[in-house]
């Protein structure tokens, strides 16, 4: 009962704090450099480890999808259209949100935290700022501008990852793999992904920002939001997708 | 003028201001003094509406500012310098950009006057030389400073400073206590320093508000608080040796 309480107090302060974000900006120059910033730190200094991880799980998903299916009754290129509907389908938007969540979040949730305890926040709110708008909402766009982008990369990446073990341990053909790539390809799966990392983007960025942005106290508070954030986020990237599934491919 | 009426603070069931009445007035340097822990933080964060009340209220000129809507009360805090305990300076941002920005915020100045009147800003609370380092590479007696310009950089009407020169040396200390005085007299601000350092006290205090445990004991001037008979104040103001070496020379005259 007290946990329910808590959590709709939580969600009520949550909903609360997003009406402050989105609110008129004061000074849309100011913002548009913002924004930029945050691109930088949430967007590109992301981009190296998400083409690794991408890498390494195409071309694993290829190999155990090889290995697993030895039966002279299935055909070869089965695999090159599993590795290419798995990155498609749930690895590049899903396993990046979760990634994206550890990271990100804790980033999002631990800056404005420190913004938070050493009264840098208290001293916009003095010059008059809405602080909410100013910190949150750059982070929120700079989010959904760029999570689509490392859900293409990292399907791009994790296909040519699935390739290139096939070239390097020739566990099938490099042609039927190819075949595979192009077999039966439905385009909606790359919008369903797609919507799927916006709206991954917006419940990563907004819910960190919530936690780093609420805290009270000192550093060790700080830790605890940032925790909070990576587990909130996550758990609920993987409630919204199982919703957005059924949603959208039912 | 600032008008403080009937204001209590009370966090969970810890009474931390209780029925604080007082007056701050304009081109004056009203300082408010009192033990560590005593409120005055709590009571200037109240001031500019930060914490919230408990009961009473706070007057600007004639407006309740504590009953105004958050973006009623935007119109006033873009009139508030204000220097935090512990400088708040951002810290993704360098030196000249920390003071700079409000400047960005609320001018249309050129980035070329805008970068002269912060340089200018921060000459006068002697920081030189530091414009490119981040709050991370400075003393923690220069983040106070640069805090100072950046809460000057606008001319506001309102100065509000807590313990501007706490972890300063002397006579950076004077210094910094004499630019407050100056800013106010020369921009008629109304202007409210906390602090515990009674070389402030004795430097600038023209309006003196003592708080003890989150009452006001004690009201008046640094002409007046030597002589006062406030036992509570006596203890804070003699624990100072400075300050008893300067009574028994006012003694001897
Ligand atoms: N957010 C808060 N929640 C609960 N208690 C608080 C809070 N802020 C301050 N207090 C309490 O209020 C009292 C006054 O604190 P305040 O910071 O105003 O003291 P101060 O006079 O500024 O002291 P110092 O000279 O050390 O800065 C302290 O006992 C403090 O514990
Ligand atoms: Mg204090």
């Amino acid at each position: 009962m007290w946990a329910m309480g808590n959590l709709l107090y939580q969600l009520g302060s949550y909903i609360l704090l997003l009406g402050k974000v989105f609110s008129k900006p004061e000074k849309k120059r100011i913002y548009y450099r913002q924004f930029l910033q945050e691109l930088n730190n949430i967007g590109i200094s992301s981009l190296g480890i998400v083409l690794i991880i991408s890498l390494f799980m195409g071309s694993v998903v290829t190999l155990q999808t090889a290995y697993n299916t030895e039966s002279p009754f299935l055909p070869k290129y089965l695999i090159g259209l599993g590795c290419r509907d798995s990155m498609i389908l749930e690895f590049s938007s899903t396993m990046i949100a979760l990634f994206m969540a550890g990271k990100a979040g804790s980033n999002i949730a631990s800056e404005l935290g420190t913004m938070r305890i050493t009264e840098q926040i208290d001293a916009l709110e003095i010059m008059g700022i809405n602080s909410a708008s100013f910190l949150i909402l750059p982070k929120i766009v700079a989010s959904l501008f760029f999570f689509p982008l490392l859900t293409i990369i990292s399907i791009i990446t994790g296909i040519f990852g699935g390739w290139l073990s096939v070239v390097v341990t020739g566990v099938i053909p490099v042609p039927d793999f190819n075949y595979g790539l192009q077999y039966a390809f439905n385009p909606f799966f790359v919008t369903y992904t797609l919507i799927k990392s916006t709206i991954f983007a917006f419940i990563i960025s907004s819910i960190s920002s919530y936690y780093g942005y609420t805290v009270e106290g000192g550093a060790l508070e700080v830790g605890r939001a940032s925790t909070k954030a990576v587990v909130y986020s996550s758990i609920n990237v993987l409630l919204f997708n199982v919703i957005l599934t059924q949603l959208l491919l039912s | 003028m600032i008008r403080v009426e009937h204001l209590t603070k009370v966090f969970d069931d810890k009474v931390v201001l209780e029925d604080i009445t007082c007056t701050f007035e304009k081109g004056k340097t009203n300082l408010i003094i009192g033990q560590s822990g005593s409120g005055k933080t709590v009571l200037l964060k109240s001031i500019v509406g930060l914490i919230e009340p408990t009961e009473g209220d706070v007057y600007y000129g004639d407006v309740n500012f504590t009953r105004l809507s958050f973006t009623e009360k935007k119109d006033i805090r873009k009139k508030i310098g204000m220097l935090f305990q512990g400088a708040a300076l951002f810290d993704s941002a360098t030196v000249e950009e920390n003071v700079m920005f409000p400047l960005h915020m609320f001018t249309d100045m050129s980035d070329e006057e805008k970068r002269e009147r912060a340089n200018f800003c921060l000459k006068r609370v002697n920081v030189v030389n530091a414009n490119h380092l981040y709050p991370a590479e400075i003393s923690g007696g220069m983040k106070k400073r640069v805090a100072l310009a950046r809460a000057i950089v606008l001319n506001p009407d309102y100065l509000f400073c807590d313990e501007p020169n706490s972890g300063l040396d002397p006579q950076t200390s004077i210094l910094i206590d004499q630019l407050i005085k100056e800013i106010t007299e020369e921009f008629q601000t109304v202007t409210i320093v906390n602090t515990h350092d009674m070389n402030s006290v004795m430097g600038i205090g023209e309006k003196i508000l003592f708080i003890h445990e989150g009452r006001k004991v004690w009201e008046g001037n640094n002409k007046e608080i030597l002589s006062s008979d406030n036992e509570i104040l006596n203890k804070f103001v003699f624990a100072n040796q400075m300050a008893m070496e300067l009574k028994k020379a006012r003694g001897n005259k």
